[in-house]
């Protein structure tokens, strides 16, 4: 059984200003989002993402392509006729009405009966756990209060879609993460379909369902947060999800011959001629120098991170790779500046992209 | 540092403040308070013959801003013109505001909404007015709204009417005399009310449901009320004592209260009833202030 989609883009465009002057933001965007996921558009700053949730949101109208919602076409309904609902980045929260206030709009402009507001006010109160701040107005709040008041404002009107648009930006980071946990379990709860923007990275990994990676207006790839972690389709995505050592190599048969002369197999995967080598440094171990399959390799620095420590590591032509390991309970494990040491793979983590 | 230390350092900086603002307190006292009071003690004096007070306590002049008292038999009546001249101002400085809003608004919002550089260039349009005496900004009007005017030659020329429309000396060209030169005043405190406004606010709310009339009647208005306060209290205060406007484009029968005033202390020779119209001109201004004021911010607090 297939479940049935929530939220389709056909072939989106975007352009802004005209000319030579115009602007690409999104171009020919297709996507199909389905019923109750947590679905992430992830890119840097510039890539589109936040030009697609717009289009969602209805705030903007695409300049060719269409907007579908459960089938129906929507591409032209503005935003207060579309049930989809926005939680944005500065959380726009009316300063000049209480949480209450806040939360009970979008059911009062639908025109809903003051005790049906005032019943799913509570309710909201209580899901995003914030009952004692009923009476007070924004400004009195915290960040992280204004961000669950902005959340329980679209919620409210139990929408079938719930854009957000980098929610957790201004948040530090402590708060970030409980805040994450809090988003992904509203959206259990209440298994409405989640479109979240950002550009972090990790936030995507630990929260989506699956995760659409976008740069320069287009989507690169689209999958879940394994599968992208693992099998990223280009040294953009790569790069931008996680870190990643690349080595540039040469198909040699069946297997990948490095810059460095060492031969790595790895699934090639039809790639022809020069190619990329893409291993994360968690998935580099170091070894004795000469063990079979080993690289041989020499230390540079080691950079200490808490639980784990970054060695970077020169492989014979010079190219650095970096090694994370988690950091012993005491010294440094022996990682002396310019030990020859050898260098493996974890099999199965190295990934051959085109370059 | 000792408290009693301390206590003389707090009484020399308090004593300091007071030295450093008495020039302006001194000024502010002789050009503000002191004719105030002098014109309350005139309030209570009988009028000379040619002019100037008699230094004798009566309270005609308060009876005579309400009633006039016949020369014949001696008896008071209830002096419907001076109502009418009170009710006139009232009415016409209440629309003045009102219109000033209605085309402030947009207006500012307009401006409020433009590039940096085009907002600076807009705002320094409608502070240009300011740079030409009122008198002469007048007498404009009046030549293009008076019966051989601009207007009605331009009408008479196209054939739609056959005569021309009176306009000018009519309750209304006052009005729109008014709206013209205090729109300004409007204007500015409106467009830094909107200046300020969150325009993110007009998506969540469009996002939630909300029609573009609900948008500017609970979202834009309530966040942007001081501004609208603000503007409403600069027109209206002008207004109820406008004095060159009513003169010029009302003619001699379209008083408002600041031409009565001017008659008494003028052709009149009644300084005493000039007196106290005056003073009722602020009792007048300052109850609608503070019923304003408290009205405005009921509204805000419950909505």
């Amino acid at each position: 059984m297939t479940t049935p989609i929530s939220v389709e883009a056909k072939a989106a465009r975007k352009i802004y200003g005209a000319g030579e002057h115009a602007v690409h933001a999104l171009n020919d965007v297709s996507v199909q989002i389905e019923k109750g996921e947590f679905f992430t558009l992830l890119g840097p700053s510039g890539c589109g993402k936040t030009t697609l949730l717009r289009l969602i949101a209805g705030f903007e109208t695409p300049t060719a392509g269409q907007i579908l919602l459960n089938g129906k076409d929507i591409t032209e309904l503005p935003p207060n006729d579309r049930p989809v609902n926005t939680v944005f980045q500065s959380y726009a929260l009316f300063p000049h009405m209480s949480v209450a206030q806040n939360i009970g709009f979008g059911l009062q402009m639908l025109g809903r009966s003051k005790s049906d507001v005032d019943a799913a006010v509570e309710k909201m109160l209580a899901l995003v756990q914030m009952e004692s701040f009923a009476a007070r107005k924004p400004q009195q709040l915290s960040g992280g209060q204004q961000q669950r008041v902005a959340l329980a404002r679209a919620l409210a009107p139990e929408p079938e879609v719930l854009l957000l648009d980098e929610p957790l930006s201004a948040l530090d980071l402590k708060l970030r993460k409980e805040m994450q946990r809090e988003l992904k379990r509203l959206q259990t709860e209440t298994g409405i379909t989640f479109i979240f923007v950002t550009h972090d990275q990790e936030e995507a990994l630990t929260m989506s369902d699956r995760i659409a990676v976008m740069q320069s207006g287009k989507i690169l790839q689209v999958g879940g947060p394994r599968e992208i972690y693992n099998n990223p389709v280009n040294r953009f995505v790569a790069d931008f999800i996680g870190e990643t050592n690349f080595i540039s190599g040469r198909i040699d048969g069946g297997s990948v011959r490095l810059s460095s002369g060492d031969v790595v197999s790895a699934p090639t995967g039809g790639l022809q001629g020069d190619v990329t080598v893409a291993v994360r440094p968690e998935q580099v171990r170091i070894g004795p120098i000469g063990e079979t399959g080993s690289l041989a390799a020499t230390i540079g620095d080691t950079v200490y991170f808490g639980t784990d420590t970054h060695c970077h590591l020169h492989l014979s032509d010079g190219t650095e790779i970096v090694a994370r390991l988690q950091s012993p309970p005491s010294g440094n494990a022996g990682l002396t500046r310019g030990a020859s040491v050898g260098v493996r793979f974890e099999s199965g983590a190295v990934a051959v992209l085109s370059q | 540092m000792s408290s009693a230390q301390e206590q003389a350092a707090d009484q020399r900086n308090s004593r300091n403040g007071w030295l450093l603002s008495a020039p302006a307190l001194i000024l502010l006292l002789c050009a503000a308070s002191g004719p105030l009071l002098i014109i309350l003690v005139y309030s209570f004096l009988e009028p000379g013959k040619y002019g100037n007070v008699e230094w004798v306590f009566s309270l005609d002049a308060w009876i005579g801003v309400l009633y006039s008292r016949d020369i014949f038999d001696g008896t008071y009546k209830l002096a419907d013109a001076h109502l009418t001249i009170f009710w006139r101002s009232v009415k016409l400085s209440l629309y003045t505001t009102l219109f000033a809003f209605v085309f402030g608004f947009p207006t500012a919002w307009y401006i409020a909404t433009r590039s940096p550089r085009m907002r600076t260039a807009l705002l320094f349009l409608i502070t240009i007015p300011f740079w030409t005496n009122l008198l002469i900004r007048t007498f404009a009007i009046n030549q293009i709204i008076r019966n051989e005017g601009v207007f009605n030659t331009f009408l008479l020329w196209l054939g739609v009417i056959e005569t021309p429309i009176q306009i000018i000396y009519t309750d209304f060209a006052v009005f729109l005399g008014m709206t013209y030169v205090f729109l300004p005043l409007m204007v500015l405190p409106l467009f830094a009310a909107i200046d300020r406004f969150d325009m993110r606010l007009l998506e969540a709310a469009y996002d939630l449901y909300a029609s573009r009339w609900q948008v500017l009647r609970r979202i834009v208005i309530p966040i942007v009320k001081p501004g609208i306060i603000a503007g409403s209290i600069l027109v209206f205060i002008p207004s109820l004592g406008a004095y060159v406007t009513p003169r010029i484009l009302g003619g001699g029968r379209n008083m408002m209260i600041g031409n009565f005033i001017e008659l008494q202390f003028g052709a009149g020779r009644n300084w005493p009833l000039g007196a106290a119209l005056s003073v009722l001109l602020l009792l007048i201004v300052t109850v609608a202030l503070v019923v304003y004021v408290r009205f405005a911010n009921r509204e805000t607090s419950h909505g």
